[in-house]
Formats: C-alpha cells, structure tokens, sequence
C-alpha cells in the first residue's frame, strides 16, 4: 500500500469516569449505529463501547474496543487507584477469548470503536449528555495507510476467523461459495 | 413468560399483539391479565394471585428514561390491584432477553430465585440466602453465576416474612408501595436475575432516532433553562433534588414530622444547613442515573460503619423526619431499611405511629418490652421488630391501618394519613385544593405524587410571569389549558378552591392522570414525562414514538382512548374487589378547611366526566366504548350493575342522603 504523508482530523475522546453515572446510554447508542440497516435494533452486548460498572464499589469506567487478540494475555495485574480495586481487564481494550467483551453475541466475531466514521460527531459522545466522554479534534500529519474503514472491519474479521478454522478452510469455503453465484 | 411456581414448570407465550394494541403494555396490559385470571375472591396471598413483572412497551428501545418495570399484583395491604414500578436497568435486560413479562404464578415450597439467560429460564435453589438483604443477595447471586452484568430484583427478609410494605428492590431502584415484595415472599421466590444478548427492534428507525434526538436536545435545553418562579423540584426533571440539591428547606418545613402530626415552620437554619451540607457531601460518592437516562436521580451513599447502598426517591428524609431527627440518621437507617427491603414512605409512618400510640398509652410498656430508651435505637430497634415480625412488629407489619385494628383501644384514630388503608406523604394543608382532592380521592396509585405534574401547583403571583409561562408550553394537550392557568390568581374570585372550577378541574386532574397513565404503559420515567412542568415527552410526540417504535399505528385521540381504556380496567379490577364512592377520600385531616359541599360535587363531575355512574362504578355505556363489555358483562353478572344504570345510581343518591 502507498504510504504518504497526509493532513488528518485525528479524533481522540477524553474519558473522564468520574463524570460517568453509570447509564449506559453510549453501549445503547452504539450498538443502534452499528445495526444493518442503521438503528434498526440495538443490544448493548453488540456495543463497541462497554462500561465496566459496580456501582457499590464505585467503579464506573466507558472503555472503547480496540484491537483483536487470538490469544489471551498470560496474567492480569491489579490495579489500586484511590483506594479501588481493578482488575486489568476493566482497562483493557482488546476483543479477547477470555471474555464475552467486544464481540458479537451471536458470530463472536471482534467489534472494534471506528469513531463513528462519517458522523460529525461519535454517537456515544453525543448521547452522554453528563460530559463523561468527550470529543478532542487535533490536525496531525499522519501516514496515510489508506485502508477504507470497512476494508478494515473485514480485515479483523477475517483475520478472527482464520484463527478459528484456519487459512485453509476460508478459502475452501469462500471457493465454494464464489462457484455458486 | 409464565413460570408456575407450585409445579416448578416453565411456559413462554406469544404476546398478544391486540391485547397490545388495546392496552399498550406495562401496566395497560398487566391491567387485563389480571382481570382476566385473578378473580375478586382470590387473597394476595393465594397461591392463584398473580404477581407480574412487566416492561413497558418502549423499554429496550433508545427512547431516553424508558427503563420502568411495572410490577403488578392484588397488595396484601389495600386489598386493591398494587401498582408499583421501579427505574434501574432490570426492564432493558428483560427486554434484551426477549420477553415483555415474566408472570409468577403458584407458590414455591422452598425458597428460589429464577436466573433467566436469553432462551434459558431455570429455577433455582435460594435456600443459601434465606435472611439475607436484598442488596447482598444481589451481589452473591451475580457471583455465584459469575454474571456481573445481570440484573437482579430482590427482596429483604421483609418480604419473605409478607410485611404488608415490603419492597422489591434492583439495583438504584425499588418497587416499593401496595407491599408487593410481600407477595414475592409469599410465592417463595427470593430474586430474578435476568441477562439479555439479543436485539431489540425499531419499526421505523430513521424517525425514531429523530424523535430521540429531539428529546435529547430539549433535555439539554431545560438542564440550562430552568423554569422560573417554581421551587427546584418543578424547575427542571427527573427528580435530582433528592441526591443533588442540598437545600432541603421546602420539605423540612412545609411535610410534617412524626407520624404527620407537626409542622416545623421555622426549621430550617444555617446551622442546618450547613450540617445536613457536610453529612451530605461526606455521605455521597456518586449520582447516578438509570439506563438510557442523563438525569443522576440517585446516589451512592456511604456511611462510616454501614455498607455502601445506592438511594433513591424521597427516602432521603422520610425517616429523618418521621423520628425529629437528623440527615446523618436519616441516612444510616436508610441503609438498612433497603437491605430488608421495605417501602421508605410507609414504614417511617408506621413506626412512628407505633411510637405515637406508645406515648399516648395505647401501646405500653408490655407490648414495646426491650425497646431501647434512645429516640433514634427506638427507631432502629422498631424496624427490626418489624421485619422480623417479632411482637409488636409482627402486628405493625401490617401497616398502620391493619395494626390499628388489630390493636384496638381507640388506635384507629392514630392511623390517620391513609388513602384506601394505604400511607400516604406527610402532609397537612390549610385550605383544600379541588385539584388535589380529586387526586387523592380518585387515584389508585396510592401515591399522590405519581398522579400529579403538567399542571403547575399553584398560580403564580403576577399575569406576566403567567404569560411567560403559557408562551412556550406546547405539552398542553389543549389551549384551553393555558386558559384556565392564565385566569387563576392567588386571591380573589379567581383562586382556590372555587377556581379552577369543577369542570376545569375534572380537566386537568383527567390530563395529569392520564400522561401518567401513558408512562406506565410505556415503561418511561415519569420524571422526563408525567410529573415535571414541561417535560420532553408529552401527548404530541408519544404517539410517534409508539409508531416508529412498536410499529402500532397511533394518534393523540388513540393514545388517550387506550389510556381510558386500562385506567377503565384498573377501576374495575378494584370496583370488582368491593370499592366504592366511600373509599375515594382523602385522609380526613389532610386539609384543615374542607368545603364538603364542593367535595361531593367535585366528586359528582368527575365521575360524570370518567363516565363513571354516582358510586363511582363504570356504566355499561362507558365500558362498552371502551371495548370492555366483557367488564359489563361480568358486573351485571355480579349484580354490580344493573340494567338500569340511572336507577342503580338514583339508588345509591337515595342512600347517599339517608
Ligand atoms: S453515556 Fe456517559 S455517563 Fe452514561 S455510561 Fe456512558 S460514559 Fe457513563
Ligand atoms: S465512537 Fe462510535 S463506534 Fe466508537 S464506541 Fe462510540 S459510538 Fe461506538
């Protein structure tokens, strides 16, 4: 692929979990975006956001999907931040076996945040009204890898399913299914 | 879904899409179930009562503040269909789950808890957490499915020993009135825990998320713009004032104290103020909010020597102020009282009219035998007693009303604050206000704050502050409401009780009923809808909503016919259970000057306007307008009507006057 130097909007959300209350409105709003065709349904457990949530130790943190993992991590440290406990995992962005996270309920597939590509503003921002989330826009000049968001989506997708069935058997089946149209 | 907890079986049924149609869902179509199946001779603790956890009809969708679940069931203490609800999140994850509502019927012999995950729905073995509180067995139910995302409501020992006012608490929230959590003791069941992975569907999506979005924008807008010239529990929604405004001066001086007898005029201090400041401050961790809503209504409150718990409602003051007592007391009982699971209007009242009669000599030193001398052990010391049932407590467990009778010796005269045997706000007023009468006469929440909002309380001083007001409430359904507000003054021939007059009252009171009526079909908080002054949703866009959501085409003049409808049904649930034009009063003291006169006539126009005949009983003529023949049917079946509906309500007239 060309790599050139390029002028970009590079959008970064500030999270600040002291604001959050804990409503969840982002995994809902999210997940709506996220629907075929768009806002059809929604299913938090689709969403690319979560909120790690327990109220009664005060532990309120929005974390966004990032990268897949075939494997994970060995061991998980703990965390004591003013006096609270956390466990790794609760910060951790990966889509990973160990947990139900940043996956499709139903493939199991990675999801991971795309900032809402197109949109003015992501939707999870614009819904958390109490300010916990919010939008920083900088201009970088970026390597411009010029991989199209969906290119990118089918990419991990692919890539996740590779893990599980292996190279062979996709390209058996994408065969199979190339000689039927 | 239907589980029979006396055969241990599991059913799922499709939900019926004309029953939806007919009576929305939540309450409207709990309404109809439990007409249907639960006859008038069945006792709440019958093993055929029926106790329904519903979602409302937009739960689950991105409408902002739908997170209600309407619990349902005959209350152990009126009598009468209970009507409870409660915020959180366990409504979303029953809809995400994919049901509209899980129906208990039976009874268990062991104690159980249901876990329902997606398609599987078992029943499981609670005897481990027998005597625990309602907040623990959340957290050792999560734990012990290592499902920290599931949604659990719960009761304390109050409901498994049917305390009249047990609760079902969930997570920030509780079902609390018509003492539902006893009937879920009663049925064996401990808790459900519910978890949802499966999509919830929108009609049409494009307008829906404009319609949420607008909804969006006009929360920020009123967030920023508070409504001038009210106190701040109108000025804005949702009800922050409970967990975020310190100034509790309003409450504190104008509800009683005890058990509703003393008004505390000059209460409110610096120095309380400055105190009740720091407790609160030292005591709140966090506001927090309901799914899908910004508003932060609750908090989590931690208090040195006590276990952190999530507060909700009002019970910020009910027990600080049922005991003369302070905000640091008010919170560390609080906590407590959630872990047994118990309602925070009724049993501050409850314990201090058992305190009442004690002090009065009705109750004596034999009957409260251990109860510490210290006022505030006192009330600590009664709770205990209560939820356990334990000598005095097993007979104020039955709530002020039953206890009263049980003890005898001139008690009822202490029980002296309930609507249809049922605790209601510490208030006492000077003048009777017509709108409110009507309310508290006719309402069968038993709860007046969940019967009142739109309307403001009370006429604002000067014409131009009313101008200002009428110029942007597009939430009247009607013009002519901007009218009557704009006429109403605080002295003269124009102020209260002769105006608003009869009719305009019967109006607005139907108006206000009816949006909360709306609300708890549709599972959304009355606190962005029913209750505040200008909310974001009102009769103009629900029916959008319920369009491009469910799919179920819908207009203003449907949406109110079907509110009709179930509000028809409930009335007629309770009419079948024997109440009548007797039961719809107020509590006799709760305004010193009456205008009985203006009361019976209020009551006569109001029963008109519903279509009700002279005892309050829906006439053939209404019900069948209303698709209810099967409610005709039966009640002249019953000999409840007759066929000639003018000379059964000359009948009663003539009784009336004997
Ligand atoms: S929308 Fe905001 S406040 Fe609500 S859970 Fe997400 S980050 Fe927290
Ligand atoms: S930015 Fe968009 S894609 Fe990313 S978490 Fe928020 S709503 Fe989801």
């Amino acid at each position: 692929m060309q790599k050139e130097k390029k002028k970009k909007i590079v959008r970064r959300i500030r999270i600040n979990a002291d604001k959050c209350n804990g409503c969840r409105a982002c995994e809902l709003i999210c997940s709506a975006y996220h629907a075929v065709p768009r806002y059809s349904s929604n299913n938090p457990a689709r969403s690319r956001i979560r909120v790690v949530r327990d109220p009664l130790a005060d532990i309120f943190i929005p974390v966004y999907a990032g990268d897949y993992a075939v494997a994970e991590c060995a061991g998980r440290d703990k965390y004591i931040i003013d006096g609270k406990e956390y466990d790794e995992c609760a910060f951790c962005r990966v889509s990973c076996p160990s947990r139900e996270e940043f996956k499709e309920p139903d493939s199991g597939l990675p999801l991971k945040c795309d900032m809402c590509e197109g949109e003015p503003e992501p939707l999870c921002v614009k819904w958390c009204l109490v300010g916990a989330l919010v939008l920083e826009e900088r201009e970088e000049a970026v390597e411009d890898t010029a991989v199209p968001e969906e290119m990118e989506e089918l990419e991990i997708g692919l890539e996740a399913l590779a893990d599980r069935y292996g190279l062979g058997k996709i390209k058996d089946i994408v065969a199979r299914m190339s000689k039927k149209d | 879904m239907e589980i029979d907890l006396t055969r241990g079986s599991i059913e799922r049924v499709e939900t019926d899409q004309r029953d939806t149609e007919l009576y929305l869902g939540g309450l409207g179509t709990n309404a109809k179930i439990l007409w249907d199946r639960v006859p008038p001779e069945v006792d709440p603790f019958s093993p055929d009562n029926l106790l329904i956890f519903s979602a409302g009809l937009l739960c689950g969708t991105p409408a902002t503040g739908s997170t209600r679940t309407i619990v349902s069931t005959i209350s152990p203490q009126t009598k009468l269909m209970a009507f409870s609800m409660m915020g959180g999140f366990f409504a979303p994850e029953l809809k995400y789950a994919g049901y509209d509502k899980v129906i208990l019927r039976g009874k268990s012999p062991d104690l159980v808890y249901l876990w329902i995950h997606n398609d599987k729905v078992e029943i499981r073995d609670a005897s481990h957490l027998r005597g625990k509180g309602a907040v623990e067995t959340e957290g050792l139910i999560k734990k012990e499915l290592n499902q920290p995302k599931a949604q659990v409501a719960s009761i304390g020992l109050a409901g498994e020993n049917r305390v009249f006012f047990a609760s079902i608490e969930q997570g920030r929230s509780s079902a609390s009135r018509g003492g539902i959590g006893a009937v879920m003791g009663d049925k064996g069941v401990k808790a459900i825990a519910v978890r949802g992975t499966r999509d919830v569907h929108l009609a049409r999506p494009a307008e829906f998320m404009g319609l949420c979005d607008e909804v969006l924008e006009y929360i920020k807008f009123r967030n920023e713009n508070p409504i001038p010239g009210v106190m701040p529990i109108l000025a804005g929604l949702g009800s922050p004032q409970e967990m975020a405004i310190h100034d509790e001066k309003w409450h504190t001086e104008n509800f009683m104290w005890g058990n509703s007898r003393v008004r505390r005029k000059d209460f409110w201090t610096e120095e309380v103020a400055n105190q009740w400041t720091e407790t609160m401050d030292k005591a709140r961790i966090r506001l927090l909010s309901c799914y899908n809503c910004p508003m932060t209504c609750g908090a989590t409150i931690s208090m040195p020597g006590h276990p952190t718990y999530m507060m909700k409602c009002f019970s910020k003051l009910t027990y600080t102020m049922a005991a003369f007592s302070d905000l640091d007391f008010g919170l560390r009982i609080a906590q407590r009282a959630t872990e047994y699971g118990v309602d925070g209007f009724s049993t501050p009242q409850v314990m201090a009219f058992g305190l009442e009669l004690y002090e009065n000599g009705i109750l004596t030193d034999d009957d409260m035998a251990g109860m510490p001398a210290d006022n505030e052990e006192r009330f600590f010391w009664l709770l205990d007693r209560i939820v356990r049932r334990e000598g005095i407590g097993d007979i104020l467990a039955d709530g002020t009303y039953w206890a009263a009778q049980r003890i005898g010796r001139g008690a009822d005269a202490y029980a002296h604050n309930n609507i249809k045997k049922h605790e209601q706000l510490p208030l006492k007023l000077s003048m009777l206000n017509p709108i409110y009468f009507l309310m508290y006469a006719t309402g069968e929440k038993m709860n007046i704050t969940q019967i009142e909002g739109q309307f403001p309380q009370a006429p604002f001083p000067k014409r131009e502050q009313r101008e200002e007001f009428v110029k942007d409430w597009i939430q009247v359904p009607d013009e002519r409401f901007k009218q009557y507000f704009l006429d109403w003054e605080l002295r003269g021939e124009n102020s209260i009780p002769y105006y608003p007059t009869v009719e305009m009252c019967c109006d607005i009171v139907d108006w206000q009923e009816r949006m909360h009526y709306i609300d708890d079909a549709l599972g959304m908080c009355a606190g962005l809808s029913s209750f505040p002054l200008k909310p974001p949703y009102h009769i103009h866009n629900y029916p959008k909503f319920i369009s491009a959501g469910a799919g179920i085409e819908m207009d203003e003049a449907k949406l109110s016919q079907a509110a009709r409808r179930y509000r028809t049904l409930v009335r007629a649930i309770n009419i079948r259970r024997g109440m009548r034009r007797k039961d719809d009063r107020p509590p006799k003291n709760h305004w010193k000057k009456r205008f009985p006169e203006l009361e019976q006539k209020l009551l006569d126009a109001y029963y008109a306007f519903k279509g009700w005949n002279n005892d309050a009983i829906p006439t053939a003529t209404t019900l069948r307008e209303l698709n209810l023949d099967f409610v005709a049917e039966d009640f002249f079946k019953r000999g409840i009507l007759t066929d000639d509906e003018d000379a059964s309500s000359k009948a009663v007239l003539a009784e009336q006057q004997k």
